[in-house]
């Protein structure tokens, strides 16, 4: 009698829980991944950070709240290849002693409809600010937020690969960044 | 000496001189474009590389069927024993070696994380997952592999110019067209 008593009580605080709207903000850093893809000589490539900060809130109900921040420590690249690594944390590619880290700070999220959104926001790369929209899905799974969304820049729009690397036949112009994040949610007190 | 020449088909003929000259671009490339640093001109040569020995992959399949399926004009009778054996053993191994040098550039290729995308244009399976360890291995045998290719291609050559200016015999002619000897 007790216990199914606790059970009503308990069910009963998760549902007004979740009926007073959920905030997504805590990124677990283990299980998000900042990807990207590109084409060298025609081949597709892809590689990742292994280091980046973000800092979000996320309300599916209260989307003129939502806030976005990510910083990608550039250093933590992994292209898939040694040599291709010590290169691109170099000069004329990141510069990355210069400008250790790239950032997106939103300014913005509209719904799509569905589970489809569209983040807009200023990236920032190697002293470059420019303007980006990523489209995004978003999943929400109890008390974890599953964000995956892709967009792409133009590597040369940043001067990222500079001199004999401006060369957009051998390593495409085009990069497609790809970010799975998760985020746990802290109900809201209001 | 007045008997025409029996000469290999033109089909042969064309494989044959077509896989010589690739092998002679993509030999010294491979040697070369290993040291060179980084930069766009390297990661083309490599690709160059990867498409000229697939290639090669290509038409020496192609070779092995057309010996499969057609006999090979007959070596003069006065051919001795021991040059039918040595010729036959060495054409043997450097066909072995222009399949298996390919395919280790290949499987290599996909073990150390870079597709093969033939001529920039036709994807091929990456046959094995990445893995460092086996990008290094398959580098070593495709190295290794290329060593008996060269020593083979050198043995293959020496033959031809024994042929030609010790014994004055039309071994060499057998693979050319009529055209383009007496
Ligand atoms: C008959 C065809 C081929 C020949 C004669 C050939 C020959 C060579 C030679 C001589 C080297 C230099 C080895 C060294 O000095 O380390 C080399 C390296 C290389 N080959 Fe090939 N190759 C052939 C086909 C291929 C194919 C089909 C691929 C890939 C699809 C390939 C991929 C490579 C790569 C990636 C290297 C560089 C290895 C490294 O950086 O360690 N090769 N090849």
């Amino acid at each position: 009698m007790k216990s199914l008593l606790r059970v009503v009580l308990l069910s009963s605080a998760l549902v007004s829980g979740f009926a007073s709207a959920v905030e997504f903000k805590q990124v677990q850093a283990n299980e998000s991944t900042v990807t990207f893809g590109y084409k060298q000589m025609g081949v597709p490539m892809e590689g990742k950070f292994a280091k980046f900060s973000a800092q979000t809130s996320f309300d599916p109900a209260k989307l003129a709240k939502a806030q976005a921040r990510i910083d990608i420590d550039l250093a933590s690249i992994d292209t898939g290849s040694e040599e291709a690594n010590d290169e691109v944390v170099g000069k004329p590619w990141f510069n990355a002693k210069a400008f250790p880290s790239a950032g997106f700070v939103s300014t913005g999220v509209k719904a799509l409809g569905g589970n489809r959104y569209e983040a807009t926001g200023k990236l920032t790369i190697k002293g470059k600010t420019l303007d980006v929209t990523a489209p995004f899905t978003f999943q929400a799974n109890g008390t974890r937020g599953l964000f995956d969304g892709v967009f792409t820049i133009k590597r040369l729009d940043y001067n990222i690969g500079e001199g004999v690397w401006a060369d957009v036949g051998t390593v495409a112009n085009e990069i497609q960044i790809k970010f799975h994040l998760v985020l746990t949610a802290t109900p809201n007190k209001k | 000496m007045n008997t025409p020449i029996e000469r290999y088909n033109n089909t042969a003929m064309a494989l044959h001189w077509l896989v010589a000259l690739l092998i002679f671009a993509a030999f010294p490339l491979g040697v070369y474009m290993h040291d060179l640093p980084l930069s766009p001109t390297k990661l083309q040569y490599y690709s160059y590389h990867k498409w000229i020995g697939i290639t090669i992959l290509l038409l020496v399949i192609a070779r092995v069927v057309w010996r499969f399926t057609h006999t090979p004009p007959p070596l003069p009778a006065s051919t001795p024993r021991w040059e039918v054996v040595v010729s036959h053993i060495t054409h043997l191994a450097l066909y072995g070696l222009l399949l298996a040098i390919p395919f280790s550039g290949w499987l290599m290729s996909s073990a150390k994380g870079f597709q093969t995308v033939w001529f920039g244009v036709l994807p091929l399976p990456d046959l094995v997952e990445k893995n460092k360890e086996l990008g290094q291995l398959l580098a070593t045998v495709h190295q290794g592999l290329n060593v008996f290719l060269f020593l083979l291609v050198g043995m293959h050559i020496a033959a031809v110019i024994k042929h030609k200016f010790i014994d004055h015999d039309q071994i060499l002619e057998r693979m050319l067209p009529k055209g383009m000897s007496k």
